[in-house]
């Protein structure tokens, strides 16, 4: 069973303060879609309303066409994980998982079926008679999808739930989760603040922030055509580098000028740019380091931040503004070095002052 | 560990010689000087009159002479008194009224006023306030609700033209009538208890049960009962242990009547010992009492421990 979700300008206020303003997302069936965003953007608010955890103030939320809005949040058939599991206590494992259908008077065949089906899928067959205090972090996790696998729900509902697991259990269970999409075939709204969850699970990723959506889009788009100087510096690690330039549009595309009289010509069509100020964006891998005079502009090393495979160098440029460009793993390049920085004028981007943005022609 | 919780000396050492370390966690006699008020005051208010206790209900005494060694006679006149039998029937009776109701009252009021609302905060206050006053003050308003023909209980059945029953001297509702009291004065407790433990069930174990279908009745059953287990049992201890003490609100509403049958060991003891100037008997009569509150107290500590080693 799978479903469509149409959210349609929903509000929600707590008090006087709003939480979300007249948002509206339409998700596709046997999507897995990512709400990504600074903490309080409005982002859990979001699923708990899906969930009914949260009362609507105004606008609809349909799942297959028919409004659940209203509904209590057991009669809307969808299913959540929790941050924290919670899982019941003092309930052993197979009992959290079977409470659910017991309270909806499902016989115990089916329930005993479906639990050892999902306890099978989860490979935590052994864990059925533990009490969740007897579990670690890892399986508890497990439990709490196993609990929400066993409804068999037309949508799963995650809400941050990696963020208490220790970082390499997290990459596993990331893992995981996405070979569960694969086969289970089942809308998924996942809730985080991690870039990294939201760029390897989502087909596609809601970006929030300020109480409304900043960009809807697959991982990709998001991160190569971002919507505005928000999503840019939010996605991506290191954030994009943002200069303040001048822009100079008397070609067909904008000729980007530095401080100190270097420059970069970008492949932005400079009859959609409006007047005004401009912010130049370029991403960290898209600033090489090349000999001093070499590049579109020098600056002097900072800080090095070695990867292994790559080195992140932290310059700063003549007016004192900071960019970060990237080098091979073996950089021979030390701190306070002047270095010449290179970029990729095809990869560049750039922001009016109200933060949207500018990118290269689609080839 | 230990290595690492070593200081060392801060003096100057002497050349080429190490500084010998100091555990701050060793034992010191000094320290003794900070438990000694404690000790002194434990040992002769508490352990030393417990002993002579012990040491008096093995001899007839009086005030004015701790008299001859009777062995277990005191003990053996006790039980062949049909007044002490009665007093240790009517104290569990007083027991078996108070506490499940003290229980279940105190768990549907913390159920009913675990909200964050100005009318349950008020309510609160005003079922906990009857905690603060004295056994004097609670026995003076119960008497005048109970006090035939005046009485508010009286006008309240005379309103309907009925007669109001005889809570004080009526023998088989005299307990009850004391038992109703205690359960109004003792009530903040038991509720407190309850409160704090349903305000530490996390909010969203209830909201996953609300995403599992449960009703009112399954999430109260399965989910907040389970939860608040031990609390209740920690609560039925403590009562059992406070109201097998029953003594001020006997004395000041029955004077243990009628025909001793609101007496409680407690009243039995002071009769005896205070009144009758029997003190051997009298001590005896508190060392029962006292292995009936051990008993309940024993199993508190169980119920404490079972819960730490579960923890």
């Amino acid at each position: 069973m799978t479903a469509e979700i149409e959210i349609r300008n929903v509000s929600k206020h707590f008090g006087a303060m709003a939480v979300l303003e007249d948002l509206s997302l339409s998700i596709k069936a046997r999507e897995f879609i990512v709400f990504l965003g600074p903490s309080g953007c409005g982002k859990s608010t979001l699923l708990r309303m899906i969930a009914g955890l949260e009362t609507v103030d105004s606008g609809e939320i349909a799942i297959n066409n028919e409004r659940i809005d209203h509904l209590p949040p057991g009669k809307r058939g969808i299913a959540m994980v929790f941050q924290s599991y919670a899982l019941y206590p003092h309930m052993s494992v197979r009992d959290n998982m079977a409470f659910g259908l017991e309270n909806i008077g499902m016989s115990r065949e089916v329930i005993d079926a479906r639990i050892n089906e999902a306890a099978r899928i989860l490979e935590m067959a052994h864990l059925l008679e533990r009490k969740p205090g007897q579990l670690s972090g890892g399986q508890r996790q497990r439990v709490a999808i196993g609990r929400a696998i066993v409804k068999e729900p037309k949508a799963f509902l995650f809400d941050e739930p990696l963020s208490n697991l220790d970082a390499a259990l997290r990459t596993r269970t990331r893992i995981e989760l996405a070979q569960l999409h694969q086969r289970l075939q089942s809308t998924m709204i996942f809730v985080t603040h991690d870039q990294v969850e939201a760029m390897t699970l989502a087909d596609r990723i809601v970006v929030m922030n300020n109480r409304r959506i900043e960009q809807i889009g697959s991982p990709m788009e998001i991160y190569e055509r971002p919507a505005t100087k928000f999503v840019a510096g939010f996605v991506g690690a290191p954030a994009m580098n943002f200069v303040e330039a001048t822009v100079d549009r008397s070609a067909g595309n904008a000729t980007v000028r530095f401080a100190d009289g270097m420059s970069v010509r970008t492949e932005i069509a400079s009859s959609q740019l409006t007047g005004g100020k401009h912010s130049f964006g370029i991403r960290s891998e898209d600033v090489r380091i090349v000999p001093v005079g070499q590049g579109n502009t020098d600056g002097v090393v900072d800080v090095l931040e070695r990867l292994g495979e790559r080195t992140l160098i932290y310059a700063r440029l003549g007016d004192g503004q900071q960019i970060v460009g990237s080098d091979v793993g073996n950089s021979r390049v030390a701190v306070g070095h002047k270095v010449g920085l290179a970029f990729d004028g095809q990869k560049s981007h750039l922001f009016n002052e109200t933060g949207r943005a500018w990118h290269a022609r689609e080839a | 560990m230990a290595d690492g919780l070593t200081i060392p000396r801060t003096s100057t050492p002497a050349a080429g010689v190490r500084a010998p370390s100091v555990d701050i966690y060793a034992p010191q006699w000094r320290n003794f000087i900070f438990v000694a008020p404690f000790l002194f005051f434990f040992t002769t208010l508490l352990i030393f009159p417990l002993l002579w206790g012990m040491w008096l209900s093995f001899h007839k005494a009086d005030t004015f002479s701790s008299g001859n060694f009777v062995g277990l006679g005191n003990y053996i006149r006790l039980f062949n008194d049909k007044v002490f039998l009665q007093s240790v029937w009517n104290t569990f009776y007083f027991v078996l009224l108070t506490v499940p109701t003290l229980a279940l009252i105190g768990l549907f009021l913390a159920l009913c006023l675990n909200r964050r609302t100005r009318t349950a905060a008020v309510l609160r206050t005003l079922f906990f306030s009857s905690s603060v006053l004295s056994v004097t003050i609670v026995t003076l308003i119960w008497r005048i609700v109970f006090i035939p023909n005046v009485g508010l209980l009286s006008t309240i059945y005379g309103w309907f033209g009925a007669t109001a029953p005889a809570f004080i001297s009526d023998p088989s509702l005299a307990m009850i009538g004391i038992a109703i009291a205690t359960v109004w004065w003792c009530i903040g407790l038991p509720m407190m208890l309850f409160l704090s433990a349903l305000q530490q069930i996390p909010q969203d174990i209830y909201e996953a049960a609300a995403l599992d279908n449960a009703n009112r009745w399954q999430t109260l059953r399965s989910i907040t009962l389970p939860s608040i287990k031990r609390t209740f049992v920690l609560v039925i201890i403590i009562q059992i242990v406070l109201q097998f003490q029953l003594f001020g609100q006997a004395w000041l509403m029955t004077r243990g009547g009628p025909n001793n049958l609101t007496k409680p060991i407690v009243l039995y003891i002071y009769d005896t010992a205070f009144r009758r100037w029997d003190l051997g008997m009298g001590a005896a009569a508190s060392e029962i009492l006292f292995i009936l509150i051990l008993i309940a107290a024993m199993a508190q500590y169980l119920v404490a421990r079972n819960k730490a080693d579960q923890a």
